[in-house]
């Protein structure tokens, strides 16, 4: 039960953004320019970014929608993502990916962990400037997502097949402001 | 050391959203509207959960900052200290003080917001937008914190610097400066 009086039956985000939305549109809109809009990183990889650090913070509503989006943009490596997801050391991606996913889960734990050698293993790796700000601007947008949803407890569908959808639709419409059902 | 090159007159978050300006844009938005647009809860109030909040991540910049913010529209600097270290002693109300721990319990994570610290809100009196505004700010400002800090951000150490900052959120507000940040590559306090 969510902890304020949501629409029914809308699902995590969703259900805040319609609850206020003069405040859902500039959230909806720093998500789209992050994950759809101009970056060295692919959707697939900011998606992946974006599952992994929901992952870590345990928000169940935003490790599988984003997960799915993920997959769904993946296409035919659309494993990768579930792989990253277990262990993502071990996982078969860019020696690149990896670094910044590591960069990602010190944003997500304590961001002061960050070193400097992390960010200097992620350049030899092939990192730019552009993808280390990115990966970390993501990182910490999601751990502000994962405690907005999970913080005032909003519904959170158990049915795969309803992320399956919502990544669809978030890997072909992009993020795109919900209103209310009258 | 920022981990990617920054303007030396531009610590903390201001460089980083001069960055990159797009995705400053809504972030600024966001935090104009929270802070400063219609609430029940006054300006010092959503200060105070910004600087409780940046307090329990350990981040220094966004700390000073909003205690200096916090400061300013309270009239006095016990309070926000009081806040930060001991809030069960604070000088604020019953109904604060609810909103406040809930701010610290979303700073750990979402997951830690209880039934009861909510139910303890709303005892004191605390409304449903009362409780989502403290949620989304408290949210918003582990961006903040994550973003300053995981970049490497420079953190000034001169107290003037965030009287002066101080100054600008509480007058200005939060609003990308119409003319932009280079009057302020003369400015020598860091």
């Amino acid at each position: 039960m969510p902890y304020i009086d949501l629409e029914k039956d809308v699902p995590g985000i969703r259900s805040l953004v319609i609850y206020r939305p003069d405040t859902g549109k500039p959230l909806y809109e720093l998500a789209q320019i992050l994950l759809r809009e101009d970056s060295p990183l692919s959707q697939a990889e900011r998606e992946l970014i974006a599952a992994f650090v929901s992952s870590r913070n345990d928000c169940t509503f935003c490790t599988c929608s984003h997960a799915a989006a993920a997959r769904y943009l993946y296409k035919d490596e659309s494993k990768t993502v579930d792989f990253v997801l277990n262990d993502y050391e071990n996982a078969p991606i860019s020696e690149k990916l990896k670094s910044l996913l590591k960069i990602a889960g010190f944003v997500q734990a304590d961001a002061r962990t960050v070193t400097a050698q992390d960010v200097e293993m992620a350049r030899k790796n092939g990192a730019t400037d552009r993808d280390i700000h990115d990966t970390v601007l993501i990182a910490a947008t999601f751990c502000m997502f994962n405690r907005y949803v999970d913080g005032l407890a909003t519904f959170t569908p158990t049915n795969l097949k309803a992320y399956e959808l919502m990544g669809e639709r978030m890997g072909t419409l992009g993020y795109v402001l919900p209103q209310k059902s009258t | 050391m920022p981990h990617i090159p920054l303007p030396d007159h531009l610590p903390g978050i201001t460089g980083l959203l001069e960055y990159r300006v797009d995705s400053a844009k809504p972030i600024r938005d966001l935090t104009q509207i929270l802070l400063r647009g219609e609430s029940t809860l006054s300006e010092g109030e959503r200060e105070l959960i910004a600087s409780v909040v940046s307090h329990g991540n350990a981040c220094k910049f966004c700390a000073a900052a909003h205690t200096a913010a916090a400061d300013i529209l309270l009239g006095d600097s016990e309070t926000c200290e009081m806040v930060k270290n001991d809030l069960e002693n604070a000088p604020v109300s019953p109904k604060m003080k609810a909103l406040l721990r809930i701010a610290t319990l979303v700073q750990k994570s979402g997951k830690a917001v209880t039934q009861e610290s909510i139910n303890e809100a709303l005892t004191n009196g605390a409304t449903d937008r009362e409780i989502h505004d403290t949620v989304l700010i408290a949210a918003l400002f582990c961006l903040y914190n994550k973003y300053v800090d995981g970049m490497g951000s420079a953190t000034p150490t001169d107290p003037k610097f965030y009287l002066t900052l101080g100054e600008r959120i509480t007058t200005h507000g939060y609003s990308r400066l119409k003319e932009g940040y280079d009057h302020l590559k003369n400015n020598t306090i860091h």
